[in-house]
């Protein structure tokens, strides 16, 4: 019974909750019971909150005896990231600086799911303050790849994928600044979604790069990413860069898709995200759901976007300029860690921050922060910056020119399947690589998902498929999506999560 | 051609207050290069006509009501800090001596 529940999609949980086929309690209990059974060699989480959880669980059940009328996720348990505020729970963002930090306050987009009466199961690991594509940056060590733990679960955002790879948690949290919630979820074989810029608040989200963050959902399957979109996503006045006015109803887009025809959906395939640079196996998967998509009746053309091929290193030169101002925040005095230099007697206020920063911040994190520091330094401005956002506006009008004759894109989500743990450590460029078909969305502020598309044959890992949909238009998303998924689980008589390890102890 | 030197790391980690050991400096002097050769093709690719965008989404003048609302208390906004007295966050000095 603990087995099937932590087994169960999130929309699964909700119906069997209302219909009081299982309790509350018992769902968060047979999570927090995974987890303790798995979790020691996944390592998807920093934090559990196992007692908040049950009392939330508890609270849940009561209400439903009651005959209370609740959200729909009321009582389906979630992985929250840590890079998102939650009070009395620690948020380290993966980062020493900020270790024991216990937030005052939520973040806005945990009240909302507190609202919605979500019990958080925990916090999840992640590369520090988001900067990376492997989870190998974190300062608490790597998450593991629930299909083979010697490799990465991708990045940022390893520990959300992981626990849904690893069935500890049916929903979690990501964000998404150049790939961190889609780049995991393809190496996971799970579902990841960044919903267009400004649809989910930011307040309370340690700010990675601020024009590029968005906060979305992860989930093992289309509907269930759906269901938490519209819990994350809404206006917020404490957030200026909110979306007000209409949004369409994803939920409502994903039960449509699933039932497979895509009749008058026309779908670009991205000619400048495919090729010589992409894995055998990934390109085979998404040739397959091409034809996949033609056999549910979309039309499927080629577009060019021609500047997609200098968003990496637009991205590499914005993201570090943002970051670098971010980041200086911690500064050794009202949050984090503090570190006196050794050697110097009363010590300045600067050398103090210096300090602290030498031993908070690890490799990758300085070296962004350099980076941006160059980038935005005097001389350097106009030819680095400034011509990043010259490409950035490129970017955007690739995208606009491509929506005028596809109503979605797509592209493999990452050029390779998970690689082994320690293998680019040591390359940062080709860490970056990773991320180079998601980071065009991010830098038009469009939506985006990753679905599994198969796993490659060479490696038998998984495969992701990037679906791009136009600013506002996420629903997009799911339709397609729910459609390739619906597709591609008939084929595989299952999804392809049955067939990852099940990683129990006893079959160890 | 090195696009940046041990020194200009040097001056660089100083503008963004972190210590570097003489090791970090040299690992990140020879990587930022390769990372900066990479990116250098963002200068060739848009021309002077090309408009900068700073943001994805086109938004000015956000503002909010002006009204005054909960807020941390003391006790909750002195909770992170390193070192606290009197209500107030205390910090090393912060002027030279001479």
């Amino acid at each position: 019974m603990a087995t099937e529940l932590t087994h169960h999609t999130a929309a699964q949980l909700a119906e069997g909750l209302r219909a009081q086929q299982f309790s509350a309690v018992e769902v968060t209990r047979a999570h927090l019971n995974r987890i303790a059974e798995v979790d020691g060699d996944v390592h998807a989480y920093l934090h559990i909150a196992g007692n908040t959880a049950l009392a939330t669980a508890r609270s849940v059940d009561a209400a439903l005896a009651a005959g209370e009328q609740l959200p729909a996720l009321a009582g389906v348990p979630i992985a929250v990231k840590d890079v998102m505020a939650t009070q009395g729970v620690p948020t380290t963002c993966g980062s020493a600086i900020l270790k024991g930090w216990v937030p005052p306050y939520d973040a806005s987009v945990i009240r909302r799911i507190k609202d919605a009466r979500m019990p958080i199961l925990g916090k999840t690991n992640m590369d520090e303050f988001a900067m990376g594509s492997s989870t190998e940056h974190s300062a608490y060590g790597p998450t593991r790849n629930p299909w083979d733990l010697t490799r990465i679960p991708g990045g940022s955002g390893g520990g959300s994928a992981a626990t849904l790879a690893s069935f500890t948690a049916p929903l979690a949290t990501g964000t998404d600044t150049g790939g961190s919630i889609r780049q995991p979820a393809a190496v996971t074989g799970t579902v990841g979604v960044k919903p267009t810029y400004g649809a989910v608040s930011r307040y309370g989200l340690v700010a990675l790069a601020s024009s590029l963050d968005q906060a979305g959902p992860c989930a093992r399957t289309v509907l269930d990413a759906a269901l938490l979109h519209e819990v994350m996503a809404g206006h917020d006045p404490m957030d200026s860069t909110s979306l007000t006015g209409q949004y369409p109803d994803v939920v409502a887009a994903a039960r449509r898709g699933a039932l497979g025809d895509l009749g008058g959906v026309t779908v670009g395939v991205v000619r400048e995200l495919g090729g010589d640079g992409y894995q055998a196996g990934v390109r085979q998967r998404f040739d397959e759901a091409v034809d996949l998509l033609t056999a549910a009746g979309a039309k499927v053309v080629e577009v060019s976007c021609p500047s997609f091929t200098a968003a990496l290193g637009a991205y590499y030169l914005i993201l570090p300029s943002e970051a670098s101002s971010n980041l200086a925040k911690f500064d050794a005095m009202r949050y984090g860690i503090r570190v006196y230099p050794k050697g110097v007697d009363d010590p300045t206020a600067e050398q103090v921050m210096a300090a602290t920063r030498e031993v908070g911040f690890g490799a990758e994190v300085k070296r962004r922060i350099i980076l941006g520091t160059y980038a935005l330094s005097s001389g350097y401005y106009d030819a680095y910056y400034g011509s990043a956002q010259k490409v950035r506006t490129l970017i955007q009008r690739d995208f606009a020119a491509a929506f005028e004759v596809a109503d979605v894109l797509i592209s493999p989500t990452s050029p390779t399947t998970a690689f082994p743990l320690g293998d680019k450590l040591d390359d940062p460029l080709s860490m970056y690589l990773q991320d180079v078909a998601t980071i065009p969305a991010n830098l038009a502020g469009v939506p985006g998902m990753s679905l599994p598309a198969g796993l490659a044959e060479e490696d038998g890992l998984p495969v992701g498929l990037q679906i791009l949909a136009p600013a506002r238009c996420d629903d997009r998303l799911y339709l397609v999506g729910a459609a390739v998924e619906a597709a591609l689980t008939s084929r595989w008589g299952g999804a392809l999560l049955d067939r990852a390890p099940s990683l129990d102890r006893e079959a160890v | 051609m090195s696009a940046i030197s041990r020194e200009e790391v040097s001056h660089l980690a100083m503008l963004a207050r972190i210590d570097l050991t003489p090791d970090e400096l040299d690992r990140m002097a020879g990587q930022l290069d390769v990372i900066l050769d990479a990116v250098a093709t963002v200068r060739e690719v848009a021309g002077d006509d090309v408009p900068a965008t700073s943001h994805p989404m086109p938004l000015t003048n956000v503002t909010r009501p002006d009204e005054v609302r909960p807020s941390l208390t003391p006790e909750q906004a002195l909770s992170g800090a390193p070192e606290s007295e009197q209500q107030r966050f205390r910090v090393p000095r912060i002027l030279e001596e001479d």
